[in-house]
Formats: structure tokens, C-alpha cells, sequence
């Protein structure tokens, strides 16, 4: 019993623990193949600018309605695109490489963000923003979160081919089809997506701790992008449940308690992990005869 | 015979330089051509511009009525990211792209396609081998199992035999006598000129400005290859513009 109420309990009896729980599995199952394409594309803190990139549009949302869900989701969406598109017209039309300019838009897109909420709100508000309020999960912004996945789950089924294709061989891609393009626009608004959904549950900073560690983990585990996509919605999946128990138990506050578990998922793996992990380069055993 | 393409007065290059100047002819459908000049004639460039990723600085190239996604072009340095979680299977797979497409089933017809394909170049057993793992030859020879499944009718390969061992070229070599039996168009570029004299009806002696194009032997002459050879790489970054 006692198992039961430290693992299962702090869930049936709060109906806000069941809304994190199925809010988190949400985010794990839409972020996770989002930050495994990222990650293969070595796109690992593209995610990241584009976390602090939704900063601003949130907030004009937040400006002009107060803490109102869908003013803040659309206003997040737009500035969201506005960037990734901005960055990869100015990548494209000048001597600049698309990271470099994806830095300068995303660093004037926080500086903007910071600027307008502490004018207009106050610290708490900020907290929000930054940490989010996975506890307080209202029904809106859950249908909004599993919206939000189950658009992204159809959209990576759709352009899987192409997507997978231009990471390994993008001119082969280019040879034989004209889908890369809005292949890579599709994904890149599939990013801006789901972290519209984590900024909500986890805030700006976390929402891409929940895209991009639960991949660099399944890294780790697999050799082959299927199992990749499969172990990196496990382990989001396990750190939103561990984190929401640890924040439960100690009063830790939820979303960095999720990331931390996610984190200390990604240091087992860094060390034990089958695929190019610490002790196996250490120990990798005696070669074979052939 | 019909033409499968056509040059008509090109010139292709860089920042107004031109790499290829004023080349002009037809490739008659089911020819097999080897593309010769020394590094920087502009053969990888010609190629380019058949597949339209480069455009013509001038002049035009005509794909009589074909597409470009009908050709099927194995570029000199392949941008595979040879880290990328995937297997040879799967990599050969992508051949049946124009097939398949975004959404096609893969069924059991395909699926043998693929095997008979990994089996043509030798990669048996191989399957499940991640990309990562293969040599130089064994990559080369999964590109070359890509391509027979692609099953384009005019095939463009940037110098394929560079770096590979005698055994891997001979067997690869068949496979191009193979398309040439089935009457498909293929270009290739290549530096061995023994092996051009052997397997190749038609010659085209590039360096810049097309030296000769025909006949094999009547090309590769010695008074020729000299000419390609006192080519000069370098742009003349004075040039004047050319008026012709």
C-alpha cells in the first residue's frame, strides 16, 4: 500500500495531478519524434531559439487579453513563424548561414518578450511565462495540448519519406522530388508547434527540455529511427511521470522536476547507454573473428 | 535516333565565369557517353546543369520532352550523412521514389525489386548493415543498387569508379553495360581513359570549351588530350564579357 500511495495515489486522488499527467504524456508523444528529426538534422538548439522566439508573440497576446489561452497560443504561433521564416529568408538572401541568423532574430525576439511582460505585468507573470503552470492545467489548454499533438503525430506520418530523406541524402531528395521544401516548412511549423503546446504546460525555457532530451537519450538506445522515435516518447513519457511524483513528494516545482528526471534519464544514458555510451567505449569487449 | 538531350549553344558556371563554354550537340537516346577533361573542365558542372541544379549562364539544355526527376544522377560527392540511423535496405530503397512516392505502399513485388537490386551489386547480406559501417566501395555499390531501382531512362554518374578497387569497378561497370543493353541513355565522367576506350562508343573531350565529341577513338587522340591538357583552371577574373 504503501507503494500504492507514493506511486499511484497522489494521482487518483487529485484530479490536478491526472490533468499534468495526461497533459505531460501528451507533450511527450508530440515533441518527442518533433526533437528526434531535430536532432538528425543537427538542429539540436534550433529548438531552443525557437523556444525564446515564441517569447514575444505570447506575450503582445498576454498584452492585449491578459493571461487569455488563445490569445497568447496564437500570438506565440505567429512570432513563432514570423522567426523561422525571417531567419531562413535572410539565410537565404545574404552571406549569412541560417543558426547565425536564427540567433540574431531569436535574441531581439527574447529581448522584446522580457521588455513587454515586465512592463505590463509583474514577477509572477513572468514566472509563468518562463516556468509555466503544468499543475494548473485547465480544460481549454489540455484539449489545446492533445490538439496540438495529434496534428503533429499526422503531419510527421505524412512527410516521414521526405523528411528522413533529406537528412540522409537532401540531393537525392532534390533529384527525384519537390516535396523537401515544404517538407522542411511543415517541420519547421510542427517545432513551433510543440512548443506552443510545452510553453504552456512547462513554459518557454522547459518546453524544448521536452523535445530535444527525451532524443539525445533514445540516442543512446538505438541504432535505428523507428526504435529512436519509440524510446524518445518512453522517456518523456517516464520523466513526466517520475518529475510530477518528485514534484508531488518534495514540493519541488513541476516542470523543472520533470526536465530533471529527463535529465537524469539522459545521464544513465550518456554512461550506460548500448549505442556509443561511456562504458561501452570503456568496456567494449573482445573483438569478433569476423 | 532520337535525341534524349540536347545542348543547344550552353554555357554553364560560377558568378558569371563560365565552367562550361558554348557546348553544343545532342545525346541520341540509348547513347553511352564518357564525359573526359582534366579536374575543372567542367564536366561536374555539365552535370549540374542536366539535372537543374545549376542554370545556364546562357544557351539552353533541352530534355526533349522528359522531366528532370526522369534522370537518375549519381553526383561525385554524394551529401549523404553517413551518421544518419538507416540501413543499406532502406537506403537502397529510396530508388523507388518515382514508385512509391510520399505515401506508396512498399509490398512483396517491391520488396524483391529491392533484394534483386542488393543482390545485382554484390551487397547480400548486407541489408540491415548500417550506412555508417560500409566502405568507400560498399557505399558506392549501394548507390549504384539505388540507381538500378530508380529505373530512369537516362542515367548521369560524376565520375563513379574514383577511389574503389579494380573488382568493385569491373562489377559496376557491368551493371552500366547492362543499362547500355537496355537501351538507356547514360553519361559518365571519367578519368581512366583505357576504360573509356574499352566500354565506351562516344567520347566527349571537355576542358572548358568542348574539345571534340564522337567517335571514341577519333577523340581521345593524342593531339587532343593535349589541348585539354593546356586548359587553364584559373578564372581570368578581368575577363571581358564574351560576345558570342
Amino acid at each position: 500500500m504503501i507503494l500504492y500511495d507514493q506511486l499511484i495515489g497522489p494521482f487518483a486522488e487529485f484530479a490536478f495531478m491526472r490533468r499534468a499527467l495526461i497533459g505531460t504524456f501528451a507533450l511527450a508523444l508530440g515533441a518527442g519524434p518533433v526533437g528526434v528529426f531535430l536532432m538528425l538534422r543537427r538542429m539540436s538548439l534550433v529548438g531552443d531559439a525557437m523556444a525564446h522566439a515564441i517569447l514575444p508573440g505570447a506575450a503582445i497576446g498576454f498584452l492585449l487579453s491578459g493571461l487569455s489561452l488563445f490569445a497568447m497560443t496564437a500570438g506565440g504561433l505567429i512570432a513563432g513563424f514570423v522567426i523561422a521564416l525571417g531567419a531562413g529568408v535572410v539565410a537565404r538572401a545574404t552571406e549569412l548561414k541560417e543558426d547565425a541568423s536564427l540567433a540574431a532574430f531569436f535574441l531581439i525576439s527574447l529581448a522584446v518578450g522580457v521588455t513587454i511582460v515586465s512592463l505590463k505585468g509583474n514577477n509572477v507573470d513572468l514566472l509563468h511565462f518562463l516556468f509555466g503552470s503544468v499543475l494548473a492545467l485547465d480544460d481549454p489548454t489540455l484539449l489545446l495540448i492533445a490538439g496540438i499533438t495529434t496534428v503533429s503525430l499526422a503531419t510527421v506520418a505524412v512527410i516521414y519519406r521526405p523528411l528522413v530523406l533529406e537528412c540522409v541524402d537532401p540531393g537525392f531528395l532534390r533529384s527525384v522530388s519537390r516535396a523537401g521544401g515544404p517538407a522542411h516548412i511543415a517541420f519547421l511549423a510542427l517545432v513551433v508547434m510543440n512548443l506552443v503546446g510545452g510553453f504552456h504546460a512547462l513554459g518557454t525555457l522547459l518546453a524544448v527540455g521536452m523535445m530535444m532530451l527525451p532524443a539525445v537519450i533514445a540516442r543512446f538506445w538505438a541504432r535505428d529511427i523507428t526504435a529512436m522515435i519509440l524510446i524518445a516518447v518512453v522517456s518523456g513519457v517516464i520523466s513526466g511521470y517520475a518529475g510530477l511524483l518528485l514534484s508531488f513528494h518534495t514540493g519541488a516545482p513541476a516542470g523543472p522536476a520533470i526536465i530533471l528526471v529527463a535529465g537524469a534519464l539522459y545521464a544513465v544514458s550518456v554512461l550506460f547507454g548500448p549505442v556509443g555510451g561511456v562504458l561501452r567505449q570503456l568496456f567494449p569487449g573482445r573483438h569478433l573473428e569476423a | 535516333m532520337s535525341a534524349a538531350l540536347t545542348f543547344k549553344n550552353v554555357t554553364l558556371g560560377y558568378d558569371r565565369h563560365p565552367a562550361v563554354h558554348h557546348l553544343h550537340g545532342d545525346v541520341k537516346a540509348g547513347a553511352l557517353i564518357a564525359v573526359v577533361g582534366p579536374n575543372g573542365a567542367g564536366k561536374s558542372t555539365l552535370f549540374k546543369g542536366i539535372v537543374g541544379m545549376l542554370k545556364p549562364l546562357s544557351g539552353g539544355i533541352d530534355l526533349c520532352g522528359m522531366r528532370v526527376r526522369d534522370i537518375a544522377y549519381l553526383p561525385q560527392i554524394a551529401d549523404i550523412d553517413r551518421t544518419f540511423p538507416i540501413g543499406v535496405y532502406d537506403m537502397v530503397s529510396m530508388g523507388l521514389w518515382r514508385e512509391a512516392g510520399l505515401f506508396g505502399g512498399i509490398g512483396k513485388r517491391e520488396r524483391d525489386k529491392v533484394q534483386t537490386a542488393i543482390a545485382a551489386v554484390g551487397l547480400s547480406g548486407f541489408e540491415e548493415r548500417a550506412i555508417g559501417t560500409l566502405s568507400g566501395g560498399q557505399m558506392q555499390r549501394a548507390l549504384f543498387a539505388r540507381l538500378l531501382l530508380q529505373d530512369a531512362r537516362v542515367i548521369v554518374l560524376d565520375e563513379p569508379f574514383n577511389a574503389i578497387d579494380a573488382k568493385t569497378a569491373s562489377d559496376l561497370c557491368d551493371l552500366v553495360m547492362r543499362w547500355h543493353a537496355e537501351k538507356r541513355t547514360v553519361i559518365a565522367a571519367l578519368h581512366d581513359l583505357e576504360l573509356v576506350k574499352s566500354m565506351f562508343p562516344e567520347t566527349l573531350l571537355l576542358a572548358r570549351e568542348p574539345v571534340a565529341w564522337g567517335n571514341t577513338k577519333e577523340v581521345l587522340t593524342a593531339e587532343n588530350l593535349l589541348k585539354a591538357r593546356r586548359m587553364c583552371e584559373a578564372f581570368d577574373e578581368h575577363a571581358h564579357e564574351c560576345a558570342a
